[in-house]
């Protein structure tokens, strides 16, 4: 057990992946010799070497594709983005390319990608840096979609998604890359691609994933004190996410709220409620309800902490399931 | 060049256009464009250019001369011409959804391909079947795509051909990381025969910013690729003219490599070009643009009509330029074919189109239950539900009969 920050936790994933697969390459802007915009591979470069961890030029569609000609090589390479809005150059390769190679080739070929994309606000950022596109992809068949919440989860998740044989796209918490946590790199990893209820309550579920899991949990701790026993859920994985161990979290308390910073209008939030309705009406005691950003681009910082869902949000939205 | 391009009016800029191209087609080759079979057949044994400041000669990059190697070159372009030709009857019979003919490329395609060795990796666009063929696809595999019972077609890890690229450029920079890839097996196994990749991508798609984004990878890497433009003059209905201000060979050097221009209709030069580029991929100098200038005979697509936008007279230019004809010229102007083989070919011809004719309607759509197991390499949930809400639906009329 060691305590670290959820940074140093995804840097000691990859250093542990770089170490165990002669074939996993690290590709990105400034991820060399600066160790990253955030640090996360500090010292990486120094221990592996340029070929392993490679500083590659400006232009994210080249990493994304460049990454799958290597993978088509049989390496493992995994392209940091550095902010969720520069994605956006990078964008045609991902459901174009990566997300179709294995359909296109009847089966016969992987793309073992790995795309690790810092996201959200609520650091003061500028536009294009405070985003939360998780649903464009998760829209897209062939991609698998996970975001760590703490520094156990980004610790494995980050291993998990680049021995996968199937593209990976990491969306990290970036406003909690320094939040500490206890991490067991001896314990057994957790399937990746599930849910995890962090919190056992009776009343009502709150579903939330990446930077929203520890307001989703100061919440239902603020709620208890109003007598309301509040389950929590970090989803962790958005595609696919499994829907489980939400349903039977729900089919217990009756009510569901999930929260996401990113726009609810099409967003991950609606595709919860579809399924829940689907498979859970009558155990719901009311509609589920969205906790998450408005249809507008990001605002701007001055006024990014109204946009952002907090605790009061989450909580008047239980008051609103509980009044149903 | 000079003034204001700014056209007053859209007329004019049609007519600026089209005029620029008219005169560009009717000039002889540029200085720089490497050729050794002229349009008249005669072979010359000069094979020499300017390249990055310094002249190379090319001419030990030639493959024999020798005749029956000459006749197997001239039998892949015709066959693949016959095929060509049968491919469209077969879409225009509603067979195929969609054909992309290569009708004037056969140069460019079949000498680039010849050049390249076993272990070079190729990324095509989605009108490489020349160069399909070099690599051992079977020309019925391809038609696959166009008959819509897939979107591959062959294995490419086998044949070293990637699968067809349909929003271009992006295989581009799949070339550029597989290089790297090669790269890297080179330095940690020396024993490994020298390796490169080929990049395929046309005068249209130059203009996409993966081309370019390719370009800077490959040069700050020294990745061993080649990149292999047909311009064929036309992106569907849009000149090259409209795409670039400079040949295009000359684009290499704002990326600090070589780039040059041979004459794609000569399946001769193309051949020691492309070889003589793949070698210095190959032993760690870096990337090889090669402009393969060439025209595109026919239309885009069969959903294409070139009537709407270029001329008859600039087809008819080009038609003496044919790769086919001036090798055919050659065989016969020197006594290097007789008769017998011109109607051997023709014969193989007829048999090839019916058997492709044959194949194409023995094609069968796949189950659309097998296609749920091809989206993920590992178990997903949501699919594996999918398939099964599929399945029950479809059991659903198992009681009534055949659905279609």
């Amino acid at each position: 057990m060691a305590t670290m920050t959820i940074a140093k936790a995804i840097n000691e994933g990859l250093r542990a992946a770089l170490a165990q697969d002669p074939r996993t390459l690290l590709m990105g802007e400034d991820i060399g010799d600066l160790g990253g915009v955030y640090r996360v591979t500090d010292g990486l470069k120094k221990e592996f070497g340029a070929l392993r961890v490679v500083d590659t030029p400006l232009a994210e569609s080249g990493i994304i594709g460049t990454a799958i000609g290597l993978a088509l090589r049989g390496y493992r390479p995994v392209c940091e983005i550095q902010f969720d809005g520069f994605v956006f150059p990078g964008l045609n390769q991902i459901p174009t390319q990566l997300a179709k190679l294995r359909t296109r080739s009847d089966g016969m070929l992987s793309a073992p990608v790995v795309i690790r994309i810092p996201y959200g606000g609520g650091i003061g950022s500028g536009e294009h840096h405070p985003e939360s596109p998780e649903a464009l992809f998760a829209h897209t068949a062939g991609l698998r979609i996970i975001t760590p919440s703490n520094a156990q989860d980004a610790y494995w998740m980050i291993q998990q998604a680049i021995t996968c044989e199937d593209p990976v796209i990491v969306f990290e918490p970036k406003r909690r890359y320094w939040l500490k946590g206890e991490v067991d790199t001896s314990a057994p990893a957790v399937d990746p691609f599930s849910a995890q209820v962090l919190r056992r309550g009776t009343d009502a579920t709150v579903v939330a994933y990446g930077p929203l899991v520890p307001v989703a949990l100061a919440a239902a701790a603020a709620a208890e004190e109003d007598g309301r026993s509040i389950e929590v859920i970090d989803l962790r994985s958005i595609s696919p996410i499994d829907f489980d161990t939400v349903t039977e979290s729900v089919a217990r308390t009756g009510r569901l709220v999930v929260a996401h910073e990113a726009p609810t209008f099409g967003g991950i939030g609606g595709e919860l409620a579809a399924r829940i309705s689907e498979r859970a009406f009558l155990s719901l005691e009311a509609p589920v309800l969205r906790v998450g950003g408005f249809h507008m681009p990001y605002p701007v910082a001055r006024v990014e902490e109204h946009y952002l869902p907090d605790i009061d949000r989450i909580l008047e939205a239980l008051d609103r399931a509980f009044a149903y | 060049m000079s003034g204001s391009r700014l056209p007053t009016a859209e007329f004019e800029a049609e007519d600026m256009v089209r005029s620029a191209q008219i005169a560009e087609a009717g000039l002889v080759p540029e200085p720089e464009m490497l050729q050794v079979l002229a349009p008249d057949g005669v072979l010359s044994a000069n094979l020499s250019a300017e390249v990055a400041g310094s002249v190379v000669d090319f001419s030990p990059y030639l493959s024999s001369t020798d005749p029956a190697h000459l006749r197997s070159l001239y039998r892949d372009m015709f066959l693949l011409r016959r095929f060509d030709q049968e491919s469209t009857a077969l879409q225009r019979q509603g067979q195929l959804a969609l054909w992309v003919p290569l009708t004037g490329q056969e140069g460019a395609q079949i000498g680039s391909g010849r050049a390249l060795e076993q272990q070079d990796y190729a990324f095509p666009t989605y009108r490489e079947h020349g160069v399909a063929l070099t690599r051992g696809v079977e020309l019925t595999e391809i038609l696959r795509l166009f008959r819509g019972v897939t979107n591959g077609g062959w294995d490419p890890r086998e044949k070293n051909f990637h699968l067809y690229t349909l929003v271009l450029a992006a295989q581009s920079l799949h070339a550029v990381g597989y290089a790297m890839g090669m790269q890297r097996d080179q330095l940690s196994d020396p024993a490994l025969p020298p390796a490169a990749t080929i990049a395929y991508f046309g005068d249209g798609a130059s203009s996409e910013g993966d081309v370019h984004e390719s370009m800077v990878f490959a040069a700050s890497f020294d990745a061993p690729v080649v990149f292999f433009c047909q311009n064929n003059q036309w992106a569907i209905s849009v000149p090259s003219t409209v795409q670039t201000r400079v040949p295009l060979a000359r684009r290499a050097e704002g990326y600090g490599f070589p780039g040059v221009r041979v004459d794609g209709n000569d399946v001769l030069a193309v051949e020691a070009v492309t070889r003589w580029a793949l070698e210095h991929a190959r032993s760690g100098r870096g990337p090889v643009l090669i402009e393969a200038y060439t025209y595109r005979m026919s239309a885009h697509t069969t959903a294409d009509d070139p009537t709407k936008y270029r001329l008859t007279q600039d087809e008819q230019e080009w038609r003496p330029r044919d790769p086919l004809l001036r090798l055919e010229t050659h065989l016969r102007s020197q006594g290097l074919a007789d008769e017998t083989f011109f109607e051997g070919l023709t014969q193989e011809a007829r048999t090839l189109a019916a058997d492709l004719r044959a194949g194409v309607l023995a094609m069968t759509g796949p189950d659309l239950a097998d296609r749920f197991a091809m989206v993920y390499a590992e178990p997903h949930p949501l699919v594996q539900e999918e398939l099964q809400l599929f399945r029950d639906y479809e059991a659903g009329f198992a009681d009534e009969g055949t659905r279609d």
